[in-house]
């Protein structure tokens, strides 16, 4: 198991979204970077990544990684952020056979997984079907 | 920069070693080489290797290696770049006797996986991925790939038929591999009907967990010619690029850009294209990556992997033979030792040593290797000297 500081440092992203925009080219990173990977330069603002997106990819994981056995089968995708940047995550409240390409999600705050022995809480964000 | 040989290769049966340890099965495989190069002394060695912390408690493999082959205090390094370490490590052997600062340099790869349960294995290899923005959220290697899989699929066409052809015919080479993890046939109805790991990928679509390790000689071309009585298989082109570690972060998820910069730096290093090889092995962790692989190489048109697979192009006695040794599929996946064991199947199909999966003829074969996603890729082309 992980210290808190490597969970708490990801706070920011992980609650809040928060996103850099590069003020050279106007790419969005998620998460922020350094120096932008796009046009070179080292300036940045800092955004929130739009809320609502759609689905580009995704795939149903039947066998999971320990922490997540208990939670398979579920969906995971790839989002297209609408006029933002691209994330990956799991998509929540929707059966596997209803999973679309091209269907509109709302990115949500959720638990995300529970961590070590203790099973301490990690929270994060999924998205969800727009109804 | 000198003109480098391969002189010698050793491999030994993969598969669940149950009986053997990490260090036994790199030596085993170390002492097979430098046997078949036919050399009394190694001044320098790499090791392949992505993970045996996580698969098994142990780093500092250089040390480790070096000792328990009996050659300290030579040099000796590891090299990690995931699933591509071997290439990797192969790759610095040869820029090392390629400068001149050695001579006889040992690439080797190794991987122990069997150690552990499915549960650590799954994690070990999940950690070629991005930790806080993939695997966080519960992603597994199949699951990339399987998204990899779903776009190209809805992109250009690719069917699930195309995909299981993929098994099938690197099942079929592999049944004439004695170091094949598993030497048997299966078909497109088996591989459709398998467990499904992570949507649309059932388990034989996937690379299996395996213990293996595998080992290749360098030295320079000049003195190959009078160590060795084998013939002579030269490396003229070697390449290795890099991509975005997170699979969403790639402009397009159905093609693996890394690849096709390694293979172009490869390409002009060797003054050849795809039109002149004989034979490839590539990477294929997932049915669907040896698809994208081999349009990343200019083999076939970009989207025509499954198609050409399903036409028999890829066979041995097709158009490029692609994976003659089995691939990952077949022949097994130790994540690090994959890398250097294209680099053995590709030296002896030069060297007409091949047996029943020999490619008629070869000259000149490639070898794709990758990490994660293809967020590394290693591509290296040898030719008959």
């Amino acid at each position: 198991m992980s210290t808190s500081a490597r969970y708490w440092r990801e706070i920011p992203q992980r609650y809040r979204y928060e996103a850099s925009k590069c003020k050279g080219c106007g790419a969005v990173w998620f998460p922020p970077r350094l120096i932008c990977s796009g046009c070179g330069k080292k300036d940045f603002e800092d955004v929130i990544l739009p809320g609502t997106g759609k689905v580009k990819t995704f795939t149903v994981i039947r066998v999971a990684p320990s922490e997540f056995c208990d939670e398979a089968p579920y969906a995971v995708g790839i989002v297209d952020l609408d006029g933002g940047p691209a994330i990956q995550c799991q998509i929540a409240d929707c059966e596997p056979e209803d999973l679309k390409t091209g269907m509109a999600v709302k990115i949500e705050f959720r638990k995300v997984k529970q961590e070590g022995e203790a099973g301490i809480i990690n929270y994060g964000f999924k998205v969800v079907p727009v109804l | 920069m000198r003109d480098v040989a391969v002189i010698g290769v050793g491999m030994i049966k993969w598969g669940e070693l149950w009986e053997k340890s990490l260090r036994d099965i790199f030596v085993e495989a170390a002492l097979k080489a430098i046997d078949d190069a036919g050399v009394d002394k190694i001044d320098s060695m790499y090791v392949g290797c992505m993970s045996s912390g996580l698969f098994v408690g142990q780093e500092h493999l250089g040390g480790l290696m070096a000792d328990y082959l009996g050659v300290c205090p030579i040099p000796a390094t590891r090299v990690e770049s995931a699933c591509a370490s071997g290439g990797a490590a192969f790759r610095q052997a040869y820029i090392e006797v390629a400068s001149g600062m050695s001579d006889f340099v040992l690439a080797g790869g190794v991987e122990k996986m069997t150690d552990i349960g499915g549960g650590g294995a799954t994690f070990a290899l999940s950690t070629a991925a991005d930790q806080e923005y993939e695997v966080y959220n519960g992603i597994t290697f199949p699951g990339l790939y399987a998204m990899m899989a779903r776009a190209h699929m809805e992109r250009y066409g690719t069917t699930r038929d195309q995909l299981s052809q993929v098994a099938v015919k690197n099942h079929d080479n592999g049944s004439k591999n004695k170091y094949a993890q598993y030497p048997f046939k299966i078909t497109t109805d088996q591989v459709k009907k398998a467990v499904m790991i992570a949507d649309p990928l059932t388990i034989l679509d996937c690379s299996p967990i395996t213990d293996g390790a595998a080992v290749a000689i360098l030295c320079p071309l000049e003195i190959a010619e009078k160590v060795t009585k084998k013939p002579l298989v030269k490396i003229t082109g070697s390449g290795q690029a890099t991509d975005t570690i997170a699979l969403h972060q790639r402009k397009d998820i159905t093609y693996l850009a890394a690849t096709e910069a390694a293979a172009k730096t490869a390409y002009d290093m060797a003054g050849v294209g795809p039109a002149d090889l004989d034979l490839v092995e590539v990477h294929d962790c997932f049915t669907i990556a040896e698809i994208m692989a081999i349009e990343a190489l200019g083999l076939v048109e970009v989207g025509k992997g499954g198609h050409a697979t399903a036409k028999g192009e890829t066979a041995i006695g097709g158009r490029i033979p692609v994976n003659p040794s089995g691939g990952l599929k077949s022949k097994g996946h130790p994540v690090g030792a994959t890398g250097v064991a294209q680099i053995c199947e590709v030296t002896e199909q030069l060297r007409g040593e091949s047996g029943e999966r020999q490619v008629k003829g070869a000259k000149r074969g490639l070898t794709q290797n990758m990490g994660g996603t293809c967020a590394s890729s290693v591509v290296h082309i040898l030719e008959v000297a």
